[in-house]
């Protein structure tokens, strides 16, 4: 291959997400891998991983830009590195080039971007230090139910009823789920009554304009959390094609504009 | 991997001035509390320190002692001990932290001037609630501890317009406080000393005003950093000829400065309002997170806080009471919020931090909607950091780290 390509490393707490794009923007490779301990070793296989799918390799590689927790951490990348708010902002303008605000639920934080009809941010905000509402919730939850978090999904569908979680922190609503379980309630009600505690968190941080949209890996995987969402928001909401990527793509997107600029 | 940029630490020299006149303010209350015919008092930041002064009382500040164990880090491991007697995690990490260095018995002062091992013993404790109820709390656990008398103002709050009738209620409150402080002294009120103390305490605000609007210039000499720093001497030594003598000094070299075209951060981009608190255990870092991305954060509500125009030699006890009303702290938000547009204006500043510090309520102003209401009055965007004063539990460096960044790139967008 010998055009050029444009990678954007997102190294999230929970996740790490490589993606490929060319000058066009289109998506030529891509791969996740648990971040684990040894960041670099994992940046690496995902690069490999991603280059491959695009038919690439490194020496193909125009621009790199990392984002996320470990951005600081990579050393194939060649420019400076972004925020993860500023990579989500710029993938999703990229899938949606309107006025919206953006959700990003991911395995250890949330952000709630509101972007102007130019894709400009006029505020952003992360969740406080706290697990509410994020992938960590979900993820010890299902430790604590003893229930993959794959079958989640399923479960809540099957509710009949819903039981609502009161309080903000993981370790509370971990205790109100074993009363109610201790109490006989259906494992179905409670799994909704989880996800629907996760969504509401992560709503009451913002206001929300017109156009919503959804991204994050917590949204890939859940699509049923998607649902709650359009639910408690009253309207349809937007999700990217890949949604779990939007932070490596506007990462990527950053490195095919420094590359641009020379 | 892309180079971060390293910030020069820009060193102010008149700091080796404010540095010897802290000491000799130290040796001189640890001498005051060793001695039998000098007599020593505690007072709240915005207490009646002016009248303390002139009957003699050598004047320990227990903030500045806590914001001493945040900067040097100790807080977090001591404000457990006060946790464990009763005092939640949840109140101010200024009370628990101190409390907490005087159950183990440590202090940073004993690192600092060899000789000191702790702050002086009280021989009365003097409060001004105006800036919270916790600093009532904190006197009232020491007075029990060392047996002596605490008094103090209870202040009214949450005004707009300091109005006769509050100025006269705090009047009646300190002139009530001057029986007992006779008595404890040992010596009638001088009213000639009064007003020279109160005199000196008026023109040494004045020149920390000055120096603090020196940032007006672009780019501005001074960082809100480096204020938090040379502030001491208007907390711990208002009503004193040295102090009034060291910020003329610092006014010196902050003028020069801009005469040079010298800014606190190089290649000033960004100007930047800092709202609530420092979290004085991440002074450096914060300083050198900001100025590595060209963005100067060069006045604040905390700094400022400590000018006091009121302050009067011709009418000295109504005069304080004026000032102490007037403090940023006790006002409604109809006044922060005209205050605050001012200094934006003044200091033509892009965007606004705010400090949520968990321990400390009354210093947090992003909990009542403010950040929307001047966002949409200004059109000049804010962020609110979680963070605490003394408690680096409550502070995720990383969380700070990726906000602040983000901040700043929004900013850029908007150039």
């Amino acid at each position: 291959m010998t055009q050029p390509v444009y990678v954007g490393l997102d190294m999230g707490a929970s996740r790490t997400k490589v993606v490929v794009i060319d000058r066009h923007g289109a998506l030529l490779g891509h791969a996740v891998k648990k971040s684990g301990i040894d960041f670099a070793a994992t940046a690496a296989h995902c690069l490999d991983t991603s280059l491959e799918l695009a038919s690439a390799d490194r020496s193909d590689i125009a621009a790199a830009v990392a984002t996320g927790y470990g951005r600081n951490n990579v050393a194939f990348v060649t420019e400076n590195s972004k925020t993860e708010i500023g990579c989500h902002a710029k993938g999703c303008y990229h899938s949606f080039p309107a006025a919206v605000t953006i959700i990003d639920i991911g395995g250890q934080d949330n952000k709630v971007i509101k972007l102007d009809a130019e894709g400009r941010r006029d505020s952003f905000k992360m969740n406080r230090k706290c697990a509410a509402g994020t992938g960590a919730f979900l993820e010890e939850m299902s430790s604590r139910l003893d229930i993959p978090l794959n079958e989640m999904n399923n479960l809540a569908r099957q509710a009949t009823e819903m039981i609502k979680l009161g309080s903000y922190c993981t370790v509370f609503s971990a205790t109100e789920v074993l009363e109610n379980i201790r109490h006989g309630k259906p494992v179905a009600d409670i799994i909704k009554g989880i996800f629907y505690s996760m969504i509401q968190r992560v709503l009451e941080m913002d206001s929300l304009t017109e156009k919503v949209v959804l991204s994050g890996g917590v949204v890939a995987h859940n699509p049923y959390l998607v649902e709650m969402a359009e639910e408690l928001i009253g309207r349809p909401v937007l999700i990217p094609q890949f949604p779990q990527f939007t932070g490596a793509l506007g990462a990527a997107l950053y490195a095919r504009e420094a590359a641009e600029k020379g | 991997m892309a180079a971060e940029q390293q910030p020069q630490r820009k060193k102010i020299e008149a700091t080796g001035q404010m540095l010897k006149i802290m000491s000799d303010y130290f040796y001189d209350l640890n001498d005051a509390a060793d001695s039998t015919t000098r007599k020593v008092a505690w007072c709240t930041s915005v207490g009646p320190a002016e009248l303390l002064r002139a009957m003699g009382f050598a004047v320990h500040f227990p903030e500045n002692h806590a914001a001493m164990l945040g900067a040097t880090r100790m807080a977090t491991d001591l404000i457990p001990e006060a946790n464990t007697i009763g005092y939640s995690p949840d109140i101010c990490s200024y009370l628990t932290a101190d409390i907490g260095a005087y159950l183990k018995e440590v202090s940073p002062l004993a690192k600092a001037y060899p000789g000191i091992e702790a702050p002086p013993r009280p021989d009365v404790l003097v409060y001004n609630t105006n800036q919270c109820r916790d600093v009532q709390d904190w006197f009232s656990w020491y007075a029990k501890e060392f047996q002596v008398p605490c008094v103090g103002i209870t202040s009214p709050k949450n005004f707009t317009d300091v109005s006769d009738i509050l100025v006269d209620d705090v009047t009646r409150q300190i002139e009530a406080l001057i029986p007992t402080l006779e008595e404890i002294s040992g010596q009638k009120l001088d009213l000639l000393r009064l007003r020279e103390t109160v005199s000196l305490s008026r023109e040494c605000t004045e020149l920390w005003r000055q120096v603090l609007e020196t940032a007006a210039a672009a780019p501005a000499p001074l960082s809100f950093f480096d204020g938090t720093i040379h502030m001491g001497p208007a907390v711990v030594l208002r009503g004193t000829r040295q102090a009034v003598d060291y910020y003329r000094q610092l006014l010196g070299e902050l003028k020069q400065r801009i005469a040079d075209g010298v800014g606190a951060v190089d290649g000033e981009k960004h100007r930047i309002y800092w709202e609530g608190m420092p979290v004085w255990g991440r002074l450096r870092q914060h300083s050198e997170l900001f100025a590595g991305l060209q963005a100067s954060v060069l006045v604040s509500t905390y700094c400022s806080s400590w000018i006091f125009p009121d302050f009067d030699a011709n009418q000295p006890i109504r005069s304080m009471a004026k000032a102490y009303l007037s403090l940023f702290i006790v006002r409604s938000d109809e006044y922060k919020e005209k205050y605050i547009k001012g200094m934006l204006e003044k200091f033509q500043i892009d965007g606004i931090i705010y400090h949520d510090a968990k321990t400390c309520p009354c210093n947090s102003n992003s909990r009542y909607g403010m950040p929307q209401r001047l966002e949409q009055q200004t059109g000049i965007p804010s962020l609110v950091i979680s963070g605490d004063l003394n408690d680096l539990r409550c502070v995720s460096d990383e969380q700070t780290r990726t906000n602040v960044e983000a901040f700043i790139e929004q900013l850029e967008e908007r150039k």
